[in-house]
């Protein structure tokens, strides 16, 4: 019990990453009907951002000679981060997706992905081959409830992730914005017509997804310090993959498909051997979606497609 | 769709024009006996002019590569390539545009068949005497025809059938392992399948059947793309086929029989220069053949509009089911090739990077055309192999010349275009 109790924890907390970058994914789906597919480099862009500012705050704090807590620090480098990271996927909006608005729906995924390429070796040309690694804003502490552990680190990261997610819902069902964004993934051409411009809020759906990638990145940052130009390639098209099973354009069931596939890889890792991980994991999603097309949560829309 | 707006011509140039009237009496068969000479004359005096111009050897990809190094030697690298190539290919080309369109005709007036064996044995010629004189040259050829074959196969499935499929790499991947493990096992003394069954000496001649075997395992794997797709499209099918691609790639890392996460190696070498031109060749005739048919037009059709073509009596399943067979055929035959040309094959080397060269390959040349595959394959494996010595930023360039073809052509190069043979090898005006 104690050692399913502590999968239990290692899963919530992989799949706090998965489920912060399907909402990227799911947020730009159902606005714009297409795929962010440049959406786990810029987890990868994030992670790296968050790296740069919390060294950055490290060396201004030491410069100064405050002593603040390690959680300030935290918690500043993933809203400056968010910040920056934000304004990267208006740029990527700006660049790949919005010349292509009205061209084939493959052809946009072709260029997220090459700017998806792009962030990788640009990556690796400005910083180089050597890994660098994620400075320890906090210290880890060990809890123990019975015979089960469980760190500071990953109560923190579970707890960001959902405290992000209640955010992101409250945004997009109360404020204002978050209503024009539900009226234009109920009906795309209409509500331009209405004042609401979708320069506005096609910018301001790829912000949130990359703010919140760029917050799932400083996590894993904390989880897995050695980071890694390629990280967000394999993370991404989980993610991916994620978005899709929990229904397209639904933001819940991203997240809560995000929190599944993160159960079933930690899960098939605890029965079968680590390398059966993947097999298994798809094979399950394969199942899923012969007998749930839709998702949990998508409708059937036409299956008619803007090829 | 939006393809059709976008050919239309634009204003050009006068000199550009100037030049399409100059060389539009140029038949196929003058551009072939002018790249004939070209290539004879660097066979014969390559070394000597490359000395002349103090180039180290005989630029192997047309003096690209060696002006990245050495920037310094841009002009000698034209001059030499202008000398060779450009000279006597346009000189032949147009004085002997005249024989070689009453020879056209003339071919015209029999089968088709007859005039474009004439056409690929012609330029089967001019890339044997061309590999002749560098290794990396014929690997290089070798892996562009490979990808050739791979974009047109994928482009069936994504460009005239129009699903996003993202399992190219996996039917590769069961083609690439059908294949060894066949040659390995019948006719290679090896460390896991023992000693062959049969005389390596009769190898050569089973190894059609090898990519046979391997296509074969490929469009049974497609069984499990194929078959949700009867139900679903678009995206979830995206998924569905990634999801087969990860499958693949995980299952054959657990086995061990065949090397795992180490990889199958050792297999004989094969995929000589006539067998991938061979393929190759096939592998266009059929697909043209294929999407210019009932059944392709049907593929067309199911793009366009599933319900009204159901209604107009195509059966949507079976149409379905041959083209992701077909195109899962093709990319399993490429995957028997390319195992028997690097001799080394990984799980790991069919993954995400290997989807997205080739997702690549088809959106740049063009959908639902197969001189747009043809092109599309040729110029990212050619540029992704001149580009070499930017090392890391060779990355940023290619994707950064996609981008852009993205935004200003969003369908491809050469996109919804019809590759009728009869006019390529037919003789002008």
């Amino acid at each position: 019990m104690a050692f399913f109790m502590q999968n239990v924890i290692n899963a919530l907390q992989w799949g706090s990453f998965y489920a912060l970058i399907a909402l990227g994914y799911s947020m730009v789906y159902s606005i714009l009907m297409l795929f962010n597919f440049t959406h786990g480099d810029i987890f990868m862009t994030g992670a790296y951002i968050g790296l740069g500012v919390a060294t950055a705050l490290l060396a201004l704090v030491a410069a100064l000679g405050w002593s603040l807590p390690g959680w300030l620090l935290l918690v500043a480098t993933i809203i400056i981060s968010m910040f920056i990271t934000s304004l990267l996927g208006v740029l990527v909006e700006r660049v790949g997706y919005r010349p292509l608005r009205s061209a084939p729906r493959a052809s946009a995924a072709i260029t997220g992905l090459m700017i998806g390429i792009i962030l990788e070796y640009g990556n690796l040309a400005l910083l180089g081959t050597q890994r660098l690694s994620f400075p320890e804003l906090i210290q880890t502490t060990t809890y123990s409830v019975g015979s089960v552990y469980f760190t500071n680190k990953k109560i923190f990261i579970v707890v960001v992730a959902l405290l992000l997610m209640v955010g992101l819902h409250q945004f997009i069902q109360k404020s204002r914005w978050g209503m024009a964004m539900r009226a234009m993934s109920y009906d795309f051409p209409i509500v331009p017509l209405m004042g609401v411009s979708l320069n506005l809020i096609a910018p301001l759906t790829f912000a949130i997804g990359s703010a919140l990638a760029a917050a799932g990145g400083i996590l894993y940052g904390m989880a897995y310090p050695v980071l890694d130009p390629f990280m967000g390639i394999l993370l991404g098209w989980k993610s991916f993959v994620a978005a899709i099973l929990g229904g397209r354009g639904s933001i819940l069931g991203a997240a809560l498909a995000g929190f599944l596939l993160g159960f079933i890889e930690i899960f098939t890792t605890m029965v079968f051997p680590s390398t059966f991980r993947d097999l298994i994991a798809y094979s399950i999603i394969l199942l899923i979606l012969t007998f749930r097309p839709y998702g949990f949560f998508g409708q059937a829309h036409s299956t008619q497609l803007r090829l | 769709m939006g393809g059709s707006d976008l050919n239309q011509p634009m204003l050009k140039p006068v000199l550009i024009k100037r030049l399409r009237d100059f060389f539009a009496p140029v038949p196929a068969l003058a551009w072939l006996a002018g790249i004939l000479c070209a290539v004879l004359i660097e066979y014969q005096w390559g070394d000597a002019l490359a000395v002349a111009l103090y180039l180290p050897k005989v630029p192997p990809l047309f003096g690209a590569t060696l002006v990245l190094k050495q920037p310094l030697l841009f002009p000698w690298a034209m001059l030499f390539v202008c000398l060779v190539y450009g000279v006597p290919i346009v000189l032949i080309g147009r004085l002997t545009a005249g024989p070689a369109n009453r020879a056209a005709a003339a071919l015209g007036r029999m089968p088709v068949w007859v005039s474009v064996l004439l056409h690929l044995l012609l330029l089967y010629i001019a890339l044997h005497i061309w590999t002749e004189t560098s290794d990396y040259r014929l690997q290089v050829a070798k892996l562009i025809m490979i990808a050739v074959m791979l974009t047109l196969s994928l482009n069936v499935i994504n460009g005239y059938m129009g699903e996003f499929s993202c399992s190219h790499p996996g039917f590769m991947a069961l083609g690439a392992y059908m294949a060894s493990v066949f040659s390995l096992l019948l006719f290679k003394a090896d460390r896991v399948f023992g000693a062959p069954v049969l005389p390596e000496a009769w190898g050569p001649y089973f190894f059609p059947l090898a990519l046979a075997a391997g296509g074969m395992a490929a469009a049974l794997g497609a069984l499990v793309v194929a078959i949700p797709s009867f139900r679903t499209r678009g995206d979830y099918l995206a998924i569905i086929s990634l999801a087969f691609m990860f499958i693949v790639k995980s299952a054959i890392e657990n086995i061990d029989a065949i090397g795992g996460p180490r990889g199958l190696g050792g297999q004989p070498h094969w995929s000589t220069l006539p067998a991938v031109f061979a393929g190759m060749s096939l592998c266009i005739w059929i697909i043209n053949n294929f999407v210019r048919s009932t059944l392709g037009k049907a593929l067309n059709a199911v793009r366009d509009n599933e319900t009204a073509a159901e209604a107009m009596t195509v059966n949507t399943r079976r149409t379905k089911m041959v083209a992701f067979l077909f195109g899962a055929f093709w990319a399993g035959v490429a995957g028997g090739f390319y195992a028997h040309e690097v001799r080394h094959v990984t799980p790991g080397g069919f993954g995400i990077q290997n989807l997205a060269e080739v997702l690549a390959m088809v959106y740049f040349g063009g959908l639902n055309s197969v001189v747009g595959s043809i092109v599309g394959a040729v110029s990212i494996s050619f540029l992704s192999e001149i580009l070499k010595p930017l090392l890391l930023y060779k990355w940023i360039v290619i994707p950064l010349i996609l981008i852009l073809v993205m935004i200003f052509r969003p369908t491809g190069l050469i996109a919804f275009r019809d590759f009728d043979p009869r006019r390529i090898v037919g003789p002008r005006r």
